[in-house]
Order: structure tokens, then sequence, then C-alpha cells
């Protein structure tokens, strides 16, 4: 699909020089590059992991670039920095599309910093390409949200929970907003599938005493936790655990924030034999996956870990060029429509494609943390998911439709 | 589980918390207590203690690294507290505002230093072999109790430096000029204590027990750049609660928020026990606005 749509703007560039149709003035603005926004934080407590993505955006430029660009011209990425910041993301998205005049955005990481966009690529007619996993409950038309919607991550790993013959979950997270809507549609599904709530905890934000919640867990005798606590609250509840005599080893534990990345800095064999749902693992056996890492790793460093939402962003940048070919226009109205319409493409994380919600259809996996912090992959969904931005169970009655 | 062991486990708990808070908080009373200087940067001294124990362990090995942990932690966070205390508290004195804002930049300065270093996420500092058990029974009303070593360790450590800083303060020739200048500064003064020497000595032994108490939190916690940002305000609350510059007083207050936290977190969320926390402090407060243990002394009077 991509390679006969590739076809298109040089055949139409050809022709056009053929005709002498097109004045010079034309010809120079042809030429000139098409500018589209990077937005992450490169600074502050989330620019560890957006970062990352920030180069993994540019790599997928890059490629983009390398093969003709979109109709006849290169791509500039314009970089800025949200500065782990909501506020700053809502300004900077601002500044990118009066003052840089790009034609879309890829970026943003956290919940806050999305809804903190939404009113400005809304207001702008503008078009963001959101690249993180999060709780849904959302259905703008101007986001493009690649992120794995809850029924991509978390209840395929309840999926896999019930096959593997576990009943008592227990659910513990931080508290804010992606744990508490995760467990609000996991504890609907936890009952609708005949399984037990053993217990449900929330630590508040950069928690680090998990006294009394471990003292909580060992009454309740689970037989997993689904864990959505966010960074460093992490390692204080693996150390503590593993304190008390329960390592994961032990006592199973499913986390949806902890992703290569993040075992390799807490230290992998403090996570060792845990568990993590994603829609991709660094360890995904394929041809595409092994060329993404070599590319990565030439341009960024050879140590250099992958993760999913890495790989979203990636993806990102090579379906918008796809939709901005098949709708021969950057237009973000047309592109997004274009967008929806591109047949499923082979990736890095296998067939994917956009639904008509404006969501990534794609597979889940779940994978077991060996003591290098590597995922060893044990199961995955049968197909590639449809994306439900609202749950059937938890919101019933709301869906997303988008013209 | 029975009853007796959910209860004394949450005791145990209880007292785990309040040593924590102890240790966090015995820098903070040193120098607020005796020079009016409310150090902003004291979490950060914790989170340099964490750093420097992770450093340490890259050089030592062996079931001993760890104790090398603490020291290093110690010397390290006392030197850097000698240094801020002669590069910027010193010329404050006498404007607790001022000296406020300066110590809350030096505390974003020294955290994004630690983010450049040694990187956002943090580093893996784990618990040597002989700390990662529990006491557990398996018998008896007792059954289903569980005591983890690190728990009781950092009990046993939190005890040891009150102990020696309590030992220090009342029974050495410094310890004495210490109280002198806490009791009254210009006299002293005009006694001829070289007060700006005593205040050099006791911000940076402050800084040491900081910097020691972060090594040993590190084996429960994260050594991350921001790690000092979430013991700092239990850390004020257990010294505001304790009574300013009494030992005594943060000791109790340290076993009070820590027990009351142990006690309210198994009935209610962890959220609803911090409101809980607070309002208990808040009351207590309106009783004994000067905390649970005061002195009379004229500095005191006249602050």
């Amino acid at each position: 699909m991509i390679r006969s749509l590739n076809a298109n703007p040089s055949w139409r560039h050809a022709a056009s020089v053929a005709c002498a149709a097109v004045s010079l003035a034309a010809l120079a603005s042809a030429a000139e590059p098409v500018k589209v926004g990077v937005l992450q934080s490169l600074t502050g407590t989330m620019a560890i992991s957006e970062v990352t993505v920030k180069n993994a955006e540019i790599l997928a430029i890059d490629e983009i670039n390398a093969s003709g660009g979109v109709l006849g011209r290169k791509l500039q990425p314009v970089v800025e920095d949200g500065a782990s910041d909501p506020a700053m993301f809502s300004q900077k998205a601002q500044k990118l599309i009066q003052q840089d005049k790009v034609v879309t955005v890829f970026g943003g990481w956290t919940s806050a910093s999305r809804k903190a966009m939404l009113p400005v690529f809304e207001r702008f007619h503008n078009l963001l390409w959101y690249p993180v996993q999060f709780e849904g409950n959302e259905c703008s038309p101007n986001i493009m949200y690649s992120g794995a919607q809850p029924n991509q991550q978390i209840l395929p790993a309840l999926d896999w929970a019930k096959e593997k013959g576990y009943k008592r979950i227990f659910l513990l997270g931080s508290d804010y907003v992606f744990p508490r809507t995760a467990n609000l549609i996991l504890k609907k599904h936890i009952v609708h599938d005949g399984l037990t709530v053993a217990g449900e905890e929330y630590v508040p934000l950069g928690g680090t005493d998990f006294s009394a919640v471990i003292t909580k867990i060992r009454q309740a005798h689970p037989e997993i936790i689904f864990n959505t606590l966010n960074g460093d609250s992490n390692v204080s509840f693996f150390k503590q655990m593993a304190a008390t005599g329960m390592p994961p080893s032990k006592l199973p534990v499913m986390s949806f924030s902890i992703a290569e990345p993040e075992a390799q800095a807490m230290g992998p064999s403090l996570v060792a034999g845990s568990y993590a749902a994603w829609n991709y693992f660094q360890t995904l056996n394929n041809a595409l996956n092994k060329k993404f890492i070599a590319a990565y790793r030439a341009r960024f460093g050879a140590n250099s870990v992958v993760d999913d939402p890495m790989v979203h962003g990636y993806v990102d940048v090579l379906i918008w060029a796809a939709a901005v070919k098949k709708a021969g226009s950057l237009d973000p109205n047309a592109v997004r429509k274009a967008a929806v319409q591109l047949a499923a493409i082979d990736s890095v994380m296998g067939s994917i494609k956009f639904a008509p919600n404006q969501s990534l259809v794609q597979t889940a996996f779940v994978g077991q943390l060996d003591s290098a912090g590597m995922f060893k992959i044990l199961w995955q969904s049968k197909q590639p998911l449809m994306p439900e931005p609202y749950d059937a169970l938890a919101f019933p009655g709301k869906t997303c439709v988008i013209r | 589980m029975g009853d007796s062991a959910v209860l004394l486990g949450q005791l145990f708990n209880g007292v785990s918390v309040a040593s924590i808070l102890l240790l966090a908080a015995m820098g903070l009373v040193l120098s607020f207590g005796l020079m009016h200087v409310i150090n902003m940067a004291h979490g950060e001294m914790l989170m340099v203690g964490g750093y420097l124990s992770f450093l340490t362990l890259k050089f030592v090995h062996g079931p001993a690294a760890f104790l090398a942990c603490l020291l290093v932690a110690f010397a390290g966070a006392a030197l850097l507290g000698a240094l801020l205390e002669l590069s910027v508290v010193r010329w404050l004195y006498g404007r607790p505002l001022d000296t406020l804002l300066a110590t809350w930049g030096v505390s974003l300065i020294l955290q994004q230093a630690a983010r450049s270093i040694f990187g956002p996420i943090g580093v893996e500092l784990t618990a040597p072999a002989w700390l990662n058990r529990s006491f557990s029974f398996t018998q008896g009303w007792l059954a289903g109790v569980q005591l983890p070593y690190i728990r009781v360790f950092i009990i046993v450590l939190s005890a040891a430096v009150l102990g020696s800083v309590a030992l220090f303060i009342g029974r050495s020739q410094w310890g004495m000029l210490l109280r002198a200048v806490h009791q009254d500064r210009e006299m002293a003064e005009s006694l001829g204590v070289n007060t700006r020497l005593v205040d050099l000595l006791v911000f940076a032994l402050g800084s040491g027990v900081a910097g020691l108490a972060g090594s040993a939190l590190a084996l429960i916690s994260p050594v991350t750049p921001t790690v000092g940002q979430s013991f700092i305000v239990y850390a004020f609350l257990v010294t505001i609660v304790g009574g300013l510059g009494s030992l005594l007083g943060t000791a109790l207050a340290a076993l009070l928020v820590g027990i009351f936290s142990a006690a309210v977190q198994i009935n209610f969320s962890l959220s609803t026990a911090d409101v809980l926390l607070l309002l208990m402090v808040v009351a207590l407060i309106q009783f004994r606005p000067r905390g649970l243990i005061t002195r009379n002394s004229r500095s005191l009077s006249e602050a």
C-alpha cells in the first residue's frame, strides 16, 4: 500500500514539469520542506521516557526523508520541549501551530499533557499523534490515539490471567486518573468473568511507604497483583515486597507501567519474574523490528533499549506520511480521514491500522521479565484488537464516533 | 492471620515508619532548632546520601559494604552541608524567608545535578543479602506476623543515631557550646563561644544525619533525584509536632505520627489516612501550638 502510493507524487511532479504548467514560484514552494512538530518533555521528570520517544519520531522522519519525503517535499521536524509540565505542552502546541505553521504534531505522554493540548488542537483544527497507552474515555477528532486503549492492554492481561487460572486479583495503583479508570474497568470485568477482586489500594503519587499496603495484601491472599503504580513508587513496592518475603516469584505481579527502560533502571534483579502487558516488546521476533532496533542503535547508541511508546511514536510518523500520500494533501482534516482508510500495514509491532474512531488496531502481548531486564513473550492476543475508547461494561451507552 | 497478629504487625509497621521519619527529621531539628534556618535542601541531603551509597557499592563489596555506605553517606552529606552553610546559609542569618528561598534554590540545583549526572529514573541499590530476609512467625497467636530485617535494622539504626546525637549534645564539650548557643546566642557569644563555628558544626551534623538516613532509606525506597521531596514534608511535620529543637519531642512526634498512620492506614485508603493524619496534626497544634515538648529559652521566646 505504501509503496504504490509512493509513486504518486513523483508521477505528478514529472507530469507537471513536462507540461511546464507550473510557475517557478510554485516549484520553489514545492521544494520548501514540510514542517512537522515533535513535542515531548526534554527536561524534567518525564524526560527520561519522552526523550527516547522524540528520538524514535526523529528516526522515522529521517527515514521518510531518505525515501523522498512526502508530496515531493522533505520533512523538517520542529522539536519543542514540553518540560514535563501540562501547561507548557499547551503553550508549545499553540506555538508550533501558530508560529511554526506545522501541519501536524507528534507528542505527549501523560494524560495530563494530552488533556492540556486537546483544546489547542481542536481550536486550530490541527492533528496530534499520541503515542502512549492510556485510560481511554476520550474521543477527539483532532487526536490520533495510537497508544493502547484499556481493551488493548489491561483487559488482555486479565484474559491471560484467567487462562492461567488466577482467580483472586489485587488491584494496586498510584492515586491518579489512569490507575483509577483502569481499575474501574478491571473490576467490572473481573466480576463479569466470575473472578474475585481480592482488594484495591491506591498510593499517593511518589509514595514510598508500603507497609500498610503489604499488610492488606497479606490479609487478602491474592493470587496475582495488577499493578498500575507509577515510576518511583514501583521501586519502593518491589523492594518492600521482597523484604517481606514476597518477591514476584512467590506472588506474581502484572505491571502496566514497567517497560524495558524502567526495568533496566530499577535493577532487573528487583523485578525479574514479574509480568507486563504491552503492544510491543523489544524481544518481538520480526525482521522489521530487528531493522528498527539496529537503526535506532546506530543513531542513538549501541546499548539503547527500546519500548512500546517509542515504537508507537515511530509508527505514528510512518502512518501520517502514508495518509498524506493517500490524501494528496497536508491538510490535517484530509490526513486524518485518509489515515483511517489506509489498509492494515505490517509494522515493527505487527499488523496495525487506524480504526474509524482514530485509535490504533493492534495486538496485545504479555511478557515476563528476565534477569537482564528483557521480556520473554508468553502470550499474545489471537488477532489485532479493535480499540474501544469507552468500555462497554464500565461506561455503557457511550461510543466514540468521529466524522 | 489473627486479629492480634494484625495489630502487632501494624504496631511494628508504625514503629518502623516512626524510625524512618525520625531519621529524616533529626537533621532538620538541629538546624531549625538552633539556627532557625528552614533548610529546604534537607531532603536533597537524603538524596545525596542515597547516591553516595550507590557509588560506594561500586567500589566496596562484601557483606559489610553497606556499613561503609552509611559512613560515606554521613561524611559526604556532612561535607556538603558544611559547604552549603559556608556559601549560602551563613550570609542570610536573621533573614528566614531569604534562607528559605535560597535553600529551596539549592535543592533544585542539587536535584538537577543528580538528574544530569545519574539520569532521571534513578539508580539501582538493593539491600545486602543478610538484610533481605524477615523474621516470620508461623505458629501461635503471632502466626502470620512478618518482621523484615531491613525494617528492624532501620529501627535500630534510628535509635542508635538518636542516642548518639543526644549523647553528643548532652555530654560532649561541643554539645555544651551548642546548648549554650541554643539558650542564648548573644550571651554565649559574649562569653567567647565561637557561635559561627558552632553553627557550622550543627549544620554539617544535621546534613550528615540526613545523608545517613538517605543511605538507610535507599534499602526500602528508590534512589532518584526527587526522592528527598517525598520525605521532606513529613519531616517538617514531625519537627513541628515535636516542638522546635527538641530531640525528645521529635522522637515522640515521630512515634505518634508513625503509629497513628499505621493505625488509620489499615482501616482506610492511604489518601484518606493522609487526610486524617493532617487533621490530627492540625488539632494537636491547636492545643500545643509549640509542639509536644517545649523548652523555655530566651531565644525561643523572642522568636
